[in-house]
């Protein structure tokens, strides 16, 4: 009887206590065996995925000062000396204090390859931290990122030398082609018809 | 020879530079095989290749082939990095997070378990058939129909649907667009509208009943079927559902274009692709046969749904006829056409044109040019052609008195 007890006992326990657990991360599944819950603790350790908002953004800061050490050493192989062309693609387009503002069609097309081109700024941020350097990616502390931001945005001539670059100040820079993009909020379905041109 | 060894050569050095068998499926290895004579496959078709720092490019030999199914390893690629990932699929997950009720992350082995579809669907680069790789060929891109059009592939897809995953993941309202990530060594990252993604997107697993390629995004891939392949992001590893697109670096700058219809704008998020068809035998840079009959195939392609008719002119587009369609007919896939041709021996431009069950026809290079306020003379320019991407227009080819064939579609 006592041992009996002993295996009855967690399995009384499991039997009220889990459904409680399960419950809340299961309402509504179709496959509640099926995948591992998520922690938001687990979210944040390996989400890099920016958007426009830059909620995601992780804290850090960074100058163009600071931005122009880590460009030399890690970026002008391919970039060029401040980004201004180089064996890859061109990022600088307009001057300190002169920003490009467009256009990118015919002869001018290969300016898109500039950061002047974003039309939100966190893209530079999202993209130098998950996919450069290219031999490797992911090997920039999130300050070098907010500084290499600060370099090639100051040197685009889309902010001053001495503005720092965080979580806050980043996505609220004004990028000058914010309105070179259409339709300016994209929708699903598209609007117009036929939606392939 | 000489051109066949010195291609050998060039792939085994790009495939060690780049650390990986890139050449798998390319160099056939002639050896005891080829004293068997006619009876032995030894050169089976090649993808065409193209490799750069940050870029590898595989194009399928539309020419070869004649099935609505690409083989597998002919399948076209466009890798955003120099070398493949080397995943682990047993250690591989997939995590979906966000704008949800429930974050859950998914081995490949619960995706298995979980209801699945197979659906044969074409995956095509945004930038296939670009004007400005016309007449740009080297001897490891193939034929100008390979190069110029092989960034088109259709394959038996086998996984599960988003809308199970989202399902159980339980998207909140306000989650009205995804983001999915790779887990290649750039991360490529692309927004996707959820309705989309809920309509008829999937998880693969599988292609044509084997495991994906490494070059297919092995374990997993999104598939996004009908719209530009970027969208079926391969080694699949994140989906973050959110409340706006977030114009990752890919889809807004590499896979945009300024348009003149759009007062120098750029539009962004292209979608899906207009009905599209290929005459690929006879092509450019291939030999007529004997005059007199001289069978016309291709292939025919929307991403709007099923192609509907296609049809041929072997008079540069003055008169047209029915083309033959081969079943089976899938929806956003690659479909057979054929026609009969009696070749009169003199010169003549062939070309085709499909319709598909949208009832939208696809355009000439001309129509395609007003569409995007671009004119003739400006695509005819040698240097800074403006750029396009979605080109669906017709392909002329010329074919000459004395059996040689050439790309006409500027003439």
């Amino acid at each position: 009887m006592r041992s009996l007890l002993k295996v009855l006992a967690p399995a009384v326990i499991l039997a009220f206590a889990v459904p409680a657990v399960v419950s809340a991360q299961s309402q509504g599944r179709l496959f509640p065996d099926v995948g591992k819950p998520l922690s938001e603790k687990e979210v944040k350790a390996f989400d890099r995925i920016i958007g426009p908002d830059g909620n995601a953004l992780p804290v850090g800061r960074g100058t163009a000062k600071e931005g122009e050490v880590v460009f030399v050493k890690r970026c002008q192989v391919c970039h060029g000396v401040n980004g201004e062309g180089g064996i890859l693609r061109r990022l600088t387009i307009g001057k300190p204090g002169q920003p490009y503002r467009g256009d990118y069609y015919g002869p001018n097309q290969d300016k898109m390859n500039g950061v002047s081109y974003y039309p939100v700024p966190t893209i530079a941020w999202d993209y130098i931290n998950r996919a450069m350097p290219v031999p490797n990616p992911g090997t920039l502390t999130p300050n070098e990122v907010y500084s290499l931001v600060a370099f090639l945005f100051y040197r685009n001539g889309i902010i001053n030398e001495g503005d720092v670059m965080d979580q806050t100040t980043l996505p609220k820079v004004v990028m000058p082609n914010k309105d070179g993009f259409v339709p300016a909020k994209p929708v699903y379905p598209p609007e117009k018809k036929p939606s392939w041109w | 020879m000489e051109m066949k060894s010195d291609r050998r050569r060039f792939l085994q050095q790009t495939a060690a530079i780049a650390g990986v068998a890139a050449g798998a499926g390319l160099a056939a290895k002639a050896g005891p095989a080829q004293a068997q004579g006619n009876n032995v496959h030894v050169e089976p078709p090649r993808r065409g290749a193209r490799y750069s720092i940050d870029h590898m490019t595989h194009y399928t030999p539309l020419h070869e082939l004649k099935s609505v199914i690409t083989p597998s390893r002919l399948h076209f690629m466009q890798q955003h990095t120099s070398e493949f990932p080397e995943i682990e699929a047993e250690h591989h997950t997939v995590s979906i997070y966000g704008l949800v009720d429930r974050p859950l992350r998914f081995s490949v082995a619960d995706l298995k378990r979980l209801p699945s579809v197979s659906r044969v669907h074409f995956l095509e680069c945004h930038a296939n058939s670009s004007l400005a790789i016309h007449g740009t060929g080297n001897e490891n891109m193939g034929p100008p129909v390979q190069y110029i059009h092989g960034m088109t592939s259709s394959s038996e897809w086998t996984g599960v649907p988003m809308s199970v995953l989202l399902r159980e993941a339980g998207v909140k309202s306000t989650g009205t667009w995804i983001v999915n990530e790779g887990g290649d060594a750039c991360n490529f990252s692309h927004t996707l509208p959820t309705g989309k993604a809920m309509e008829d997107c999937f998880i693969a697993y599988a292609q044509n009943g084997d495991p994906l390629r490494v070059e297919q995004g092995f374990p997993i891939r999104m598939i996004v079927p009908g719209w530009e392949a970027p969208f079926s992001v391969k080694y699949l590893k994140n989906i973050k559902v959110v409340d706006q697109p977030y114009h990752a670096w890919n889809e807004s700058m590499n896979h945009s274009v300024a348009r003149p219809d759009l007062g120098g704008k750029v539009r962004w998020y292209h979608f899906q692709f207009g009905p599209k068809s290929i005459i690929t035998n006879p092509s450019a840079g291939l030999q007529m046969g004997a005059k007199g009959y001289n069978q016309i195939t291709g292939i025919a392609w929307s991403g709007g749904g099923k192609i509907t008719r296609v049809e041929i002119s072997v008079d540069g587009g003055k008169n047209w006829r029915d083309a033959k369609i081969q079943d089976p007919v899938h929806t956003k896939a690659h479909t057979r056409f054929t026609y009969d041709w009696d070749w009169n021996g003199q010169d003549a431009v062939i070309v085709s044109r499909a319709t598909d069950d949208q009832r939208e026809l696809q355009p000439t290079l001309a129509e395609l040019g007003k569409y995007w306020g671009i004119k003739m003379d400006e695509w005819r320019q040698k240097e800074d052609k403006p750029r396009a991407i979605h080109m669906n227009s017709q392909q002329p080819w010329k074919v000459n008195k004395d059996g040689s064939i050439s790309d006409a579609l500027f003439a």
